[in-house]
């Protein structure tokens, strides 16, 4: 890659001193433009180059709608225009002098593609080209991807870059910029030395691959010093693996939890099998959709919070549902175990292909809300937000359902029902009631769970059979009928189960776990935390 | 959706008829339609997949006997549910060929399900379509394979990420779904690329299982094993209910398609549609056919299809194709042999010549597999891949693949249907079964 990297450094300089300074379009420009529009992709590249030579104003939007795929060749001249897609018509503006040219169908159009590889260098180029701009997000957006593709010619530029900064994040990214360039460059052994220094006190992945990469090519001097980087970086990010490793765990533990706590209500506070448990969690996912569809169409600023109508909705929905399963099947079942199983497993059964019939056996798309993507950086470990949110959520449904069991009425009877249901009774609790809310309670959670699952899974009318094996299995080992028995399960079993992965593979790993909670169930038939007293129930 | 109304209603005219006609006709010639079995589960785990083929088979079918049906017979869909349930698909499977006299079956999704039905129709001398892409290593008398076999679909999407235009891959990752299509398709794919030179260290096969939902250890170790300095793909044949977590996972841990780009096999518009792929937008997929293919016999297709299902936004995807394909194959030839009588159509078969929608010719091979196209295509933000590459001309499906040292040599000839052989070596002219998998 060859880009005039001097010339674009004086114009943008000039650029940054006198904004809004115009500049005369060079009288090809138009044509280089259109040019984009056909050849190969080679062919492209080269016409990208030329482009990014000539330093004009333009040529960074133009380049930003090339790697966002907002350019297309128009059909019956073949000029080259900026579009938004706006439903099945594209709203074309000229790339040059930005009027709008209007609406056409996307058949009049054919694409400007790209590839990977081009939206690389598009990238790297147009960071060459703002990395002078007064736009602070740019302008990190920039050294990053100035950072990805370092190119030694563009030292002077970065030089530059660096002497202008005064945002420190921003700075220190530039920093590395240089530092990684001065590696690549033929500069002195000295100022490479400094550039090393800097790059593994960096410390992380991208650190380590950078020096990894200019090991081979290295000054022979220069070696023992890359290596030593290397060597300490690889110490620090195994020390920061085993945490990582543990915060997966967790996560996963929440997941469980979520899955399972609504079980650990219905099963282990009822102790009725239910087989439909899996389909509530996905009765609440479909929840999520609808709620998001519904202000999609009627609410469309609210689109970012839309998980906060849809948790209380998909509880209530889910709730009611619950509600009318133990009215309707589950009430004539009670100590039929056998019998509820196989009624529950018929319902679940019923309710999936009730979802099939309704939306359809596809996917259905619960877009994540912009607060639940991507993911930060916490020293060495990668925390996504979605998974944090997740942990967070079921942390709170936990200490809610402990305090309903615990500190309100209905939770009040809905111990002393499971306790002894016939003396509740003789107190005058009226413990068909109780048992009705206690498992629209269970479901509602589980419907909640939905929502919360929505966000890393399949909304799909399978969805629950993922989770209906292993919310027993984790209020089976924590021990029925009891809450805090559920927690410990879950992140035993989430947290072992990410610490073997890595070791023996997702697929052994799974046996393993299996083959343990046999071999424990064996030894404590009824779990952790097992129930003392007199369960009449038994 | 079985038609038992009108099917008794039928058999009851055709009764009625024979009766008229002072029974000169046997009942079954009476009947004034053709019988085809559609095979696709519409419950369970695979309806997700096969519903959709479903459908446009019946849209297939609606289309021809608009044209006037076949040797003068309209056709007649039957539709049965075997639920993702393999041993039921060959009972389902007898049912159609036995009691409902079916003239061929189009149907199954996963290998298994395909291995399951295969002595039925053997047994009963009917015919299958079999629209999906699979791992190879089989070719039968009775099964037309119209979906990709692995050197139309995984070697040509590993020559690509090889190549400069891909970005000259280093380092690769077989993620993948553990069950026979992958674990199939990673032996042939790692023998390949041992083949090419790339050193074992740089070859990483981990395997996943069905329905996987926690990719967070995974994608982390794929970041780790891509840090190595060289540049890293992920060739993924990771099944469909574990896709759309890995791809969320892969997205939220911010690993871009420039820095370690995901080659699927298993993952087309259909799947895509559940997913947000904003940040997915340069991710991979290799078919031999994509929805945004600019050919007007595609642009047809997609039309006379959102019109026969009502709903604009359904997407099309490559099975469906292939079930086009094999649709057009079974009507040309039945209408050259004249008769649906299964033999005379399998002779009619090997050597057919059907356009397919990306402005090429399928042609159906002597061992029972078709000509295709290669494309690579990037996923976009609208859920639609762009083709950013393809092969010049048709690859021929190979059953047996060349790369695996024991399936040198091994090809299948179906020519004549009544002397053929699925495993024939080459090197010494005999026909021997195929090894047990």
């Amino acid at each position: 890659m060859t880009f005039g990297w001097l010339r674009i450094l004086l114009t943008l300089a000039a650029l940054a001193f006198a904004p809004g300074a115009a500049f005369a379009q060079s009288a090809d420009l138009p044509a280089m433009v259109n040019a984009l529009g056909d050849g190969s992709f080679s062919d492209r590249e080269q016409v990208i180059n030329a482009l990014v030579a000539t330093g004009d104003e333009h040529v960074p939007a133009i380049l930003q709608a090339l790697a966002d795929g907002e350019l297309y060749a128009r059909k019956s001249d073949q000029k080259v225009l900026i579009g938004k897609k706006s439903g099945s018509q594209i709203a074309l503006t000229d790339p040059l002098d930005g009027s709008d040219l209007g609406s056409v169908a996307s058949g009049d159009l054919d694409k400007v593609k790209t590839n990977n590889g081009l939206r690389g260098k598009i990238r790297t180029a147009i960071g060459a080209m703002t990395l002078l701009i007064p736009n602070r997000a740019m302008r990190l957006s920039a050294a990053q991807s100035v950072l990805k593709n370092a190119d030694p010619e563009m030292l002077p530029l970065l030089d530059q870059a660096v002497a202008d900064e005064t945002d420190p994040e921003i700075k220190e990214t530039m920093e590395l910029a240089r530092a990684v360039m001065v590696l690549k460059s033929d500069t002195s052994v000295e100022e490479k030395r400094a550039a090393v220094d800097l790059i593994a006190s960096k410390g992380d992945r991208d650190a380590q691959t950078v020096l990894v990469n200019q090991l081979e090519t290295a000054p022979e001097d220069l070696k023992p010093l890359i290596q030593t980087g290397i060597d300490s970086i690889g110490r620090s990010l195994a020390v920061w693996d085993v945490g990582q490793n543990l915060l997966y765990g967790i996560s996963q533990s929440s997941v469980l939890l979520l899955a399972a706590i609504g079980l650990a209500i219905t099963f282990g506070v009822m102790g009725v099998i239910n087989m439909a448990h899996g389909e509530m969690v996905m009765l609440g996912a479909y929840v999520t959709f609808v709620v998001q569809e519904l202000l999609r169409n009627f609410a469309p600023g609210l689109i970012d919070y839309s998980l906060a109508f849809a948790v209380p909705a998909a509880f209530l929905f889910t709730g009611l549902v619950g509600i009318g399963i133990e009215r309707g099947i589950i009430r004539w079942l009670y100590g039929r175990p056998l019998e509820t199983l196989l009624a529950t497993w018929g319902l679940s059964l019923i309710l999936q292909q009730a979802v099939r019939s309704i939306f359809g056996p596809t996917n259905k798309m619960v877009s994540p809300p912009s607060w639940m993507t991507g993911a930060f950086d916490l020293g060495g470990l990668t925390i996504t937000w979605n998974r944090l949110w997740i942990v967070v959520f079921a942390m709170a449904v936990f200490l809610v359902l402990q305090i309903v069991l615990n500190r309100t009425a209905l939770g009040l009877q809905m111990r002393a029902v499971t306790q002894n249901r016939r003396m509740a009774s003789a107190m005058g609790i009226r413990t068909p009631f109780v048992d009705a809310m206690t498992f629209g309670l269970g479901s509602g959670i589980a419907g909640m769970a939905g929502v919360a699952l929505s966000q890393i899974d399949n909304v799909s009318p399978n969805l629950g059979q993922g989770y209906i094996i292993d919310s027993f299995m984790v209020v089976v080992f924590g021990g029925v009928g009891n809450l805090w028995g559920t927690l410990i399960g879950a992140l035993t079993l989430g947290v072992s189960n990410k610490v073997l992965e890595p070791v023996t593979g997702a697929v052994l790993g799974k046996i393993i776990i299996l083959v343990l909670i046999i071999l424990f169930i064996q030894r404590r038939p009824r779990g952790l935390f097992a129930l003392k007293g007199r369960a009449i129930e038994q | 959706m079985n038609n038992f109304g009108a099917k008794s209603a039928l058999l009851a005219a055709a009764m009625a008829g024979g009766l008229a006609m002072t029974a000169v006709v046997p009942a079954m010639a009476a009947d004034d339609t053709i019988k085809v079995g559609v095979l696709h589960s519409l419950s369970g785990t695979m309806a997700i997949s096969e519903t959709t083929l479903k459908d446009t088979m019946l849209f297939l079918i609606d289309e021809q006997n608009k044209k006037g049906g076949l040797l003068g017979k309209q056709l007649e869909a039957v539709v049965v549910d075997p639920a993702s349930d393999w041993p039921l698909f060959a009972e389902k499977a007898r049912e159609l060929i036995s009691v409902d006299g079916v003239a061929a079956v189009f149907g199954c999704w996963t290998s298994s399900s395909r291995k399951s039905v295969l002595p039925v129709f053997k047994e009963l001398n009917s015919i299958l379509f079999y629209p999906v892409q699979y791992e190879g290593e089989e070719s039968e008398k009775n099964v037309i394979y119209t979906g990709a076999a692995p050197n139309q679909q995984a070697i040509p999407a590993v020559d690509y990420l090889m190549s400069e235009d891909g970005g000259s891959v280093k380092r690769w990752v077989l993620e993948a779904t553990d069950y026979v299509y992958p674990r199939t398709t990673n032996k042939i794919l790692e023998q390949y690329l041992l083949d090419k030179g790339v050193a074992a260290e740089d070859i990483k096969i981990n395997y996943t299982p069905f329905g996987f939902s926690d990719w967070q250890t995974e994608v982390a170790a794929i970041k780790d094993f891509g840090s190595a300095g060289k540049k890293t793909a992920v060739v993924s044949t990771i099944n469909g209910d574990a896709n759309v977590p890995f791809y969320k996972e892969l997205s939220n841990q911010g690993i871009s398609a420039e820095d370690i780009p995901v080659v699927a096999f298993s993952v087309g518009e259909e799947e895509l549609a559940g997913m947000d792929t904003t940040n997915l937008v340069g991710h991979l997929a290799a078919w031999n056919y994509f929805q945004s293919v600019d050919t007007p016999e595609n642009a047809a297709f997609i039309a006379d299809w959102h019109k026969f299902i009502g709903d604009d936004t359904r997407t099309t995807n490559d099975p469906m194709e292939a079930a086009y394909i094999g649709f057009n194959l079974w009507v040309k030839a039945v209408e050259a042999a004249g008769t649906t009588d299964t033999d005379a159509v399998l002779k009619a078969l090997v050597g057919l010549k059907v356009p397919n929608l990306t402005g090429g010719t399928a042609e159906l091979l002597p061992n029972h597999h078709l000509t295709k196209p290669v494309l690579i295509g990037e996923i976009q933000d609208d859920g639609q891949f762009d083709v950013v590459w393809q092969t010049e001309a048709e690859v021929p499906g190979d059953a047996w693949s060349d790369v695996l040292p024991e399936d040198k040599g091994i090809e299948a000839d179906w020519t004549d249907p009544l002397t053929g052989c699925g495993h024939l070596d080459t090197a010494t002219n005999t026909c021997g079964a195929a090894p047990a998998s």
